[in-house]
């Protein structure tokens, strides 16, 4: 794995026994089976136990509720680890502790934190996310999922669609406007005209569950609805939690490519020499190593801005810009690099390569970070 | 029961190694040290003796200030208490047999763990040395191992098929894969783990009996042979994979 300006030696001596305990957990329990999953379009359910007994959900929420109560860098190196296996791996382990145990964590009640944080923490309850709708996506304020105030509670209605872990999930963090206002609601499985069914047909994140969510009269207890919160900037402070780990994760599907690439490219050998010996694949290894240098110490420098409590959302948006954007085009070099085998199964490629398609779009695409950043720098927005 | 791990930091497999200008002694810059991979093993063992029979684990290391972080590996994989032997620089098989030695008898454990060989210097030498030092009985190469009252009987691999051992506690151990399947560490053990102390103790006054003269990568000069395709050169290809490149 690169490493070219030593970044491990600025790292303390946990935070590179978690990115060593994760990184030896990925090459043994995800690498040898994740291909076979993708093939199938199947997320590997048996690896949620193991994941939560590492202590992977809810890695820096405190340790009285179940979790590890780590430092964001030891999160960043684990979703860097994670997303080297496979970006749906990390995806899962994103939503799970970013945008539900999160929300919970910061907005929920007392109660809310002592029933779901433990449950979500050792993997005995799964969560999802809901924010976007078919009709809106990259705009989620017009959002029409919406909840009325009943005597007992709320009756909630709408639809939400790309929601990551939608169909496994036991509870759903749905977002949702009551009286015109954008509130966090607790949908859990079972509930009366509560389905979640699963999105087939993707070519990216195949190792993922992707589901709809259809709320059809929902009848919610009083209690299921978030008090500490109101307003869009309820799931977008998720958002930016979830960003951050993108930021690292993509690093690792980037350390994938190259290291694959670079492998390659010493032992294929072509006009009686290895195709490494020839500068257009010099070329490209030095830009996916150089890449992946700075995308490593930008994040290493946001850890510790967020560690501190000044790290601005923009930041966030620059380094989920960057990262998902280089850690493309490295993937696309990197099959190139392998000519015809890099289309192959029996290379990690293509899949992360094909991952990081969705990883570049969700969570704000690419073109959002980029007007959230021209209206931070410029002071104009140019959204609408 | 009261047991007693060493194990020993060595290069990430993956890192690339040079050699120092000295001409004796691995270049350690840019190199990322690890647990050694069979220490692992050792470390499993000795958690499970513990959780049969209760007692203690106890975790010890010859090294720099830098070996510390495999202590740290071992108390958040559940060890008890870590121990260093302090030492920056590498000595000879004999000295470190010394220094573990010294330890050992000073909290007499009923059983004391290794990894079958250390990846970086593959000496093969430790295990046995401290056994002979403490006049103990040494099994190496255990792949499966039984404990039972003051009896120990273990499975060893030998060239091609297995081998059964009795033996009287105390004793050596040495572990060879396959022995169990490492925990890994959990996350917010690695943090419980930071706050615990690791106690020091000084290198044996023995004198070191081997030097190192030269040190040399090995050459990268592909042999290629081409076979044909009759039954006789298939098993010489295998013959050949097994003996000499040692990769089936
Ligand atoms: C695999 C996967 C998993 C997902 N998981 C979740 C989840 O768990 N929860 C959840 O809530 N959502 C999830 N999403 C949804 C994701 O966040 C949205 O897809 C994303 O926000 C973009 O919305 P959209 O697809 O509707 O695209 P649109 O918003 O329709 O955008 C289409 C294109 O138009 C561009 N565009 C839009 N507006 C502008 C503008 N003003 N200026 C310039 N360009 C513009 C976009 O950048 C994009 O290129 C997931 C998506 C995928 C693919």
């Amino acid at each position: 794995m690169p490493d070219y300006f030593n970044l491990d030696a600025l790292l303390t001596d946990e935070e590179r026994l978690v990115q060593q305990t994760v990184k030896e957990f990925v090459d043994r329990e995800v690498i040898p089976i994740i291909e076979h999953h993708a093939r199938d379009g199947t997320f590997p359910l048996h690896l949620v136990k193991p994941m939560a007994d590492l202590g992977l959900f809810g890695i820096t929420l405190p340790q009285e509720y179940g979790c590890a109560g780590l430092n964001n860098v030891c999160y960043g190196l684990a979703m860097q680890e994670l997303e080297r296996g496979d970006s749906g791996i990390r995806s899962f382990a994103s939503v799970q502790s970013s945008l539900v145990m999160y929300p919970i964590y910061t907005y929920g009640s007392e109660d809310h934190r002592r029933k779901w944080l433990p449950r979500l923490a050792s993997g005995d309850a799964i969560g999802c996310f809901g924010l976007t709708e078919p009709d809106y996506g990259s705009n989620p304020g017009g959002m029409v999922t919406n909840a009325k105030k009943t005597d007992g509670g709320f009756l909630l209605n709408g639809a939400k669609m790309w929601i990551t872990n939608g169909t496994l999930a036991d509870i759903a963090v749905v977002w949702a406007k009551l009286d015109g206002v954008v509130r966090g609601f607790l949908v859990e499985k079972g509930m009366k005209g509560f389905s979640a069914p699963e999105m087939k047909g993707k070519h990216s994140l195949r190792a993922s569950v992707t589901s709809e969510l259809v709320f059809q009269d929902v009848e919610l207890p009083e209690e299921n609805v978030l008090p500490g919160i109101e307003g869009l900037k309820g799931p977008l402070s998720c958002l930016t939690q979830a960003r951050y780990g993108i930021s690292w994760g993509v690093i690792g599907s980037a350390m994938a490519c190259y290291d694959s690439s670079l492998n390659y490219a010493q032992s294929r050998i072509q006009f009686d020499r290895p195709i490494a010996g020839f500068q257009l694949t010099q070329e490209k290894l030095v830009y996916m190593l150089t890449e992946i240098t700075k995308a490593q110490f930008l994040c290493w420098r946001l850890a510790h801005l967020k560690d501190e409590g000044t790290m601005l959302p923009q930041q966030v948006s620059l380094a989920k810009r960057n990262n998902c954007e280089i850690a493309l085009n490295i993937a696309r070099m990197s099959r190139e690099i392998h000519g015809a085998n890099g289309i192959l199964d029996e290379y990690p490629i293509m899949r992360h390569s094909a991952n990081l398609e969705s990883v570049k779009t969700y969570e704000g695409t690419h073109e959002m970070h980029t007007l959230i950043l021209g209206q931070d720098i410029t002071g104009i927005q140019a959204f609408t | 029961m009261n047991v007693l791990v060493c194990i020993s930091q060595v290069p990430d497999t993956t890192t690339k190694i040079t050699v120092s200008p000295d001409g004796k002694s691995m270049n350690p810059q840019g190199v990322k040290f690890i647990l050694n991979p069979y220490d692992e093993f050792a470390i499993e063992e000795g958690l499970r003796i513990r959780e049969k029979f209760g007692g203690t684990v106890t975790t010890l290391t010859v090294g720099g200030e830098s070996a510390k972080e495999i202590l740290r590996t071992a108390l958040a994989m559940g060890s008890d208490t870590a121990a260093i032997i302090k030492d920056e620089e590498r000595q000879d098989s004999y000295i470190v047999a010394s220094s573990i030695a010294d330890v050992a008898r000073s909290i007499s454990p009923d059983v004391i763990l290794f990894g079958r060989q250390s990846i970086d210097f593959d000496s093969f030498a430790v295990p046995s040395m401290v056994a002979e030092l403490l006049g103990w009985p040494n099994i190496s190469m255990v792949s499966s191992l039984t404990i039972e009252d003051h009896s120990v009987t273990a499975e060893r691999d030998i060239e091609g098929g297995k081998e059964t051992i009795e033996a009287t506690l105390p004793c050596v151990i040495a572990a060879q894969k396959g022995l169990n399947d490492p925990r890994y560490p959990k996350l917010p053990d690695i943090m419980k783990a930071k706050s615990k102390t690791i106690s020091e103790h000084p290198k044996s006054s023995a004198v070191r009996r081997v030097n190192v003269l030269d040190m040399k990568l090995p050459d990268t000069k592909r042999l290629n042979k081409i076979f044909g395709e009759s039954d006789q050169e298939l098993d010489e290809v295998v013959r050949l994979l097994h003996e000499e490149a040692k990769i089936i």
